[in-house]
């Protein structure tokens, strides 16, 4: 998901800058482009075509985030079409470097990493969350189910602090 | 309401994602009847399943269950709904029509999930049977020929292992606890135990299906692997077995509704019935 030059694909990239201005509705400081929602923009001359993958089936934030780069990217082109697409799960390895910065840097701890293309067995042993307080890596899932479908609820043993963590799925 | 950067949102806005369009013909037309057999049973388990979930909500014996039950309730109804708009696309239906507008003796839910959401361990147990058996069938269906069902299955499976942790979780909690909450648990798990295969109840077409590889199995050889599976825990924390036999041929069956089911239907379908035309 490299964003292409500015002097190779103009509008592409001119695509990929706007859609960072648009960002997760339950987590406002987070872009969808960081949050690793936009599977692909693909631009022609007078169209603009993005595809967009909920991060749980369920959520109601990917209709928000849908309109929302709707309305951010009105005006790029004459033909505009913003997509969900299932073509891939959306997964919390998707989300980037920056995306991870943000979080932590908000109270939240980012998923931690699966090496690529590992399947979870049918009960998953989950991999510890780090504080993104003390960054201690003592803590205890309080509850699988947050706020959110996409968080979930952690204790850290040691500055014992309560924080939230974006679901690995 | 309004984003960051202070543009507007729609005020219809707690609305789902349609599921991508797909090319309905890519499928065989008996394929196609058969799939729509098996997506509507599917549709109805996670629909009727996600209500009698959200009857915790406000009310669970912990406030973090509380929030997990109504988590749990969101997903299934999520997953109901793109299964709805699925069928609808397959059969030219209204995803609505389908959740809503159908009469109770119309809908294909599994007589496990028949029954009103009980006491703590009842839903618990019924969650852990369901959720399981879920699973099997899910994996059933993971390599199916037809992309669309693929994908969401793909999906589906990964959100599904945070309920099959939950509830694999509260089965050794309560069953590690003698006395009351060790007792409920058995209760529980006998009353249900005569429903617990109908989750595989065989469907009229399903040799289609497997012929078509979208279902790797039929239903009776996924309810066979599926027990062997359940067993093994249940021994494991000196439960007792499921009872042996097949999948009973009228385990979807609701030509005579149960009463727990009207009154469920009766709730889910107030506001549809209430307004003319009203959307999710």
């Amino acid at each position: 998901m490299v964003a292409p030059t500015l002097a190779t694909r103009p509008l592409e990239s001119a695509v990929w800058a706007a859609l960072h201005d648009v960002h997760d509705p339950e987590i406002p400081t987070i872009s969808v482009v960081d949050l690793g929602v936009v599977r692909t923009v693909e631009t022609e001359e007078g169209s603009v075509r993005v595809e967009l993958l909920p991060t749980f089936v369920g959520c109601p934030a990917i209709e928000v985030m849908r309109t929302a780069v709707e309305e951010r990217l009105r005006g790029f082109a004459d033909e505009l079409s913003v997509e969900i697409s299932f073509a891939e799960p959306w997964t919390s390895e998707r989300i980037t470097e920056e995306g991870r910065r943000v979080l932590r840097e908000i109270g939240f701890a980012p998923p931690a990493a699966l090496s690529a293309g590992r399947e979870l067995s049918f009960l998953p042993v989950l991999p510890v969350a780090e504080c993104p307080y003390c960054g201690s890596r003592n803590t205890t899932m309080e509850n699988a189910f947050g706020p959110t479908l996409c968080r979930a609820i952690y204790h850290c043993t040691d500055c014992r602090q309560p924080f939230e963590q974006f679901k690995e799925v | 309401m309004t984003t960051t950067d202070g543009a507007r949102l729609p005020t219809r806005q707690l609305i789902q994602p349609d599921v991508p369009r797909f090319e309905r013909r890519t499928l065989k037309p008996e394929a196609r009847d058969a799939l729509t057999g098996l997506l509507l049973t599917m549709a109805d388990d996670e629909f009727v399943l996600g209500f009698w979930d959200s009857e915790w909500t406000g009310i669970a014996p912990l406030l973090e269950e509380d929030v997990a039950f109504s988590s749990l309730a969101q997903d299934e109804i999520g997953h109901a709904r793109v299964w709805y708009e699925m069928l609808a696309q397959l059969t030219g239906d209204a995803a609505d029509r389908l959740a809503f507008h159908r009469a109770p003796e119309e809908f294909q839910h599994a007589r496990l999930l028949d029954h009103p959401r009980g006491d703590w361990a009842f839903s618990i147990a019924r969650r852990w049977l369901y959720d399981t058996a879920d699973a099997v069938r899910l994996a059933a269906l993971a390599e199916a020929s037809f992309e669309p069902l693929a994908q969401v299955v793909g999906k589906v499976i990964r959100e599904e292992r945070y309920h099959l942790m939950h509830m694999d979780a509260w089965l050794r909690r309560l069953a590690g606890h003698d006395g009351e909450p060790r007792q409920r648990l058995e209760a529980a798990l006998a009353a249900l135990a005569p429903d617990a295969l109908t989750v595989f109840t065989p469907l009229p077409a399903e040799e289609r299906l497997v012929d078509a590889d979208l279902l790797s199995a039929p239903m009776v050889q996924l309810a066979d692997r599926w027990r062997s599976d359940v067993g093994l825990v249940l021994k494991e924390l000196g439960l007792p077995a499921l009872p042996e036999g097949r999948p009973p041929a009228e385990g979807r069956d609701h030509s005579k509704p149960s009463e727990s089911f009207r009154w469920l239907w009766g709730e889910f379908t107030s506001v549809a019935r209430l307004e003319e035309g009203a959307e999710w």
